[in-house]
């Protein structure tokens, strides 16, 4: 089992998703992070203050997948939020040591979807 | 506008006091409206689109002064005014012709409505138009447009003298920024993200609550449009309680039908349809039509605005289905309803006049064809010599950082202060020993 996570612009999280569902990837957590990836600062001006603005706001998935599953859910990941540009994000695998299924107590490769390759 | 004699060159205390303070209702609808269509877009472009009204302000608010108001109102030529008027050149405080109050009050409660009809149509290009364009286009069509409707719709041009009744303004803001609108939309394109991905309002209550201040600006609008304190406008202002408040209940009736659940934004939408169903009718017709043409007046509209979306065509904030279609209405609704023992102008078809339903129905016509033709060369025009939009990665940002270096809702993290205030010291770590 690996954990997924792909940090990617918020305007390309629609395709994103798009993209896992036609692989077949289900059961995600989305949430909206804030980060910088190398991309241009913007400059913002608020009456007498300018400020040079950091960090940009970013949509970062975590997908809990079996084994075979994770270079399908990679490459949804990628073809979903490529632009070209700089600040497109960053896909981290992570070994995941246990999971578990609240509603039936299933565990690990059984909790992950999805579960037959 | 209502034909008084011209005779009536004394000044008026009541009704200048009465004019001066719808004069600032309508003026607040124009940053009213910045809250409606700011709610409707994305976060990311809340503060352009409010910006697209807010600068409407300025531009039309000039042009106005420096030339709008004197192809609009000075002499009964038959297409345009003259030019005695332009850049305030003789607008004092002697009582404008037909009217108890001073001149100047009559050329700034006029203005307000110059600039409300150019900040309508930024809803049917919003989230994509770069801003200076928007600029350009605004200033040419305030006078291009706007002065040309409001000199035939009310200045004494072809169609008042002809017959055609309009109280305040259907042809000049409702019609015309409603069809402007569809050519707007049409010239400058959909929004890349358009029929794709859902584009949904941002904040549901600024959306109601610049509703709610439209509606209060509007008794000014239609209350105002009499010139003063007499029927005429007492009868416009009770109607503009009567019809919105109508077209609300049908607006909720037929979310119930569509969908068992009332929504707010639907709520918000018909408000601002009734208020515009009522605009060219409120001083001709009786308490009771005013409550039917809204009841039933909803009803297209609310059918536009489903369709709409089903269409290529991206005008955004339905421009037309809530000014244009509400404002093509009223303007026949007349033609069928007015009555002279409420107005002490003409009957419609209902009372005897079927005349009367003809001259509404050459506005009907032409105000639309005028209104589409023109904006649409004048955008094409404009597009020629520079983009009217912006490249894709910006749209993917948002308006906001891109023309204004400014967001609606920043967060403040990683914010790293360039320029120290002037007078200032700089910041110094606190743990410095």
């Amino acid at each position: 089992m690996k954990l997924v996570i792909g940090i990617v612009r918020p305007e390309r999280a629609n395709d994103v998703l798009e993209a896992l569902y036609r692989a077949e990837v289900r059961g995600i957590s989305m949430s909206r992070v804030q980060g910088h990836g190398g991309e241009l600062d913007r400059v913002e001006t608020y009456r007498g203050s300018t400020v040079k603005v950091e960090v940009t706001d970013k949509v970062r998935f975590e997908i809990g997948v079996s084994d075979d599953f994770v270079q399908a859910t990679v490459d949804a990941i990628c073809d979903g939020a490529r632009t070209g540009q700089v600040g497109d994000g960053k896909i981290f695998v992570v070994p995941v040591e246990r999971v578990v299924r609240i509603r039936t107590g299933e565990t690990d490769e059984a909790a992950v979807t999805p579960v037959s390759a | 506008m209502v034909p008084v004699l011209a005779q009536a060159t004394q000044i008026d205390t009541g009704d200048t006091a009465w004019m001066l303070a719808a004069t600032a209702l309508v003026l607040m609808m124009t940053p009213a409206l910045g809250l409606f269509y700011a709610g409707l877009v994305r976060a990311k472009n809340a503060l352009n689109t409010f910006m697209m009204s807010v600068s409407a302000i300025a531009i039309a608010g000039l042009m106005w002064a420096l030339i709008g108001y004197s192809l609009a109102f000075d002499g009964t030529g038959d297409l345009i005014g003259g030019l005695h008027n332009v850049g305030l050149h003789d607008v004092t405080f002697a009582a404008r012709e037909g009217t108890t109050i001073p001149e100047l009050v009559f050329f700034a409660f006029q203005a307000t409505f110059c600039i409300i009809t150019v900040a309508l149509i930024s809803g049917a290009v919003v989230e994509r138009m770069r801003f200076g364009p928007w600029m350009i286009f605004a200033a040419i069509w305030s006078v291009l447009v706007y002065s040309v409707l409001a000199h035939w719709g009310f200045g004494g041009g072809w169609l008042q003298e002809g017959g055609t009744l309009d109280f305040a303004g259907g042809i000049a803001v409702e019609m015309a920024s409603g069809f402007s609108a569809v050519a707007a939309a049409i010239v400058v394109g959909a929004r890349k993200d358009y029929g794709r991905i859902g584009l949904l309002p941002h904040n549901s209550v600024l959306v109601l609550l610049g509703a709610g201040l439209l509606w209060f600006g509007w008794f000014g609008f239609n209350g105002g449009s009499g010139f003063g304190t007499g029927d005429p406008s007492v009868l416009a202002f009770t109607n503009t309680l009567l019809c919105p408040a109508a077209s609300l209940f049908t607006w909720m009736m037929l979310d119930l039908i569509r969908d068992k659940k009332v929504t707010a934004v639907g709520a918000a939408t018909a408000i601002i349809a009734g208020c515009v169903l009522i605009t060219p009718a409120g001083g001709f017709i009786s308490p009771g039509w005013a409550l039917l043409l809204g009841l039933l007046g909803a009803i297209p509209v609310y059918y536009v605005i489903a369709y709409r979306p089903r269409t290529r065509v991206d005008e955004t904030l339905d421009v037309l289905a809530a000014h244009g279609t509400a404002g093509f209405l009223g303007i026949l609704f007349i033609g069928f309803v007015a009555q002279a023992s409420w107005n002490g102008v003409s009957d419609g078809w209902f009372y005897g006049h079927i005349g009367q339903l003809g001259d509404q129905a050459l506005a009907a016509l032409v105000t639309p064809l005028y209104a589409f033709g023109m904006t649409f060369v004048l955008l094409k025009a404009i597009g020629a010599v520079m983009p009217l939009r912006g490249p894709e990665p910006d749209e993917s940002l948002g308006m906001d950082a891109i023309y204004h270096g400014e967001e609606a809702y920043p967060s403040g993290e990683g914010a790293i202060l360039v320029t120290p205030e002037a007078g200032e010291e700089a910041p110094v770590p606190v743990a410095q020993p």
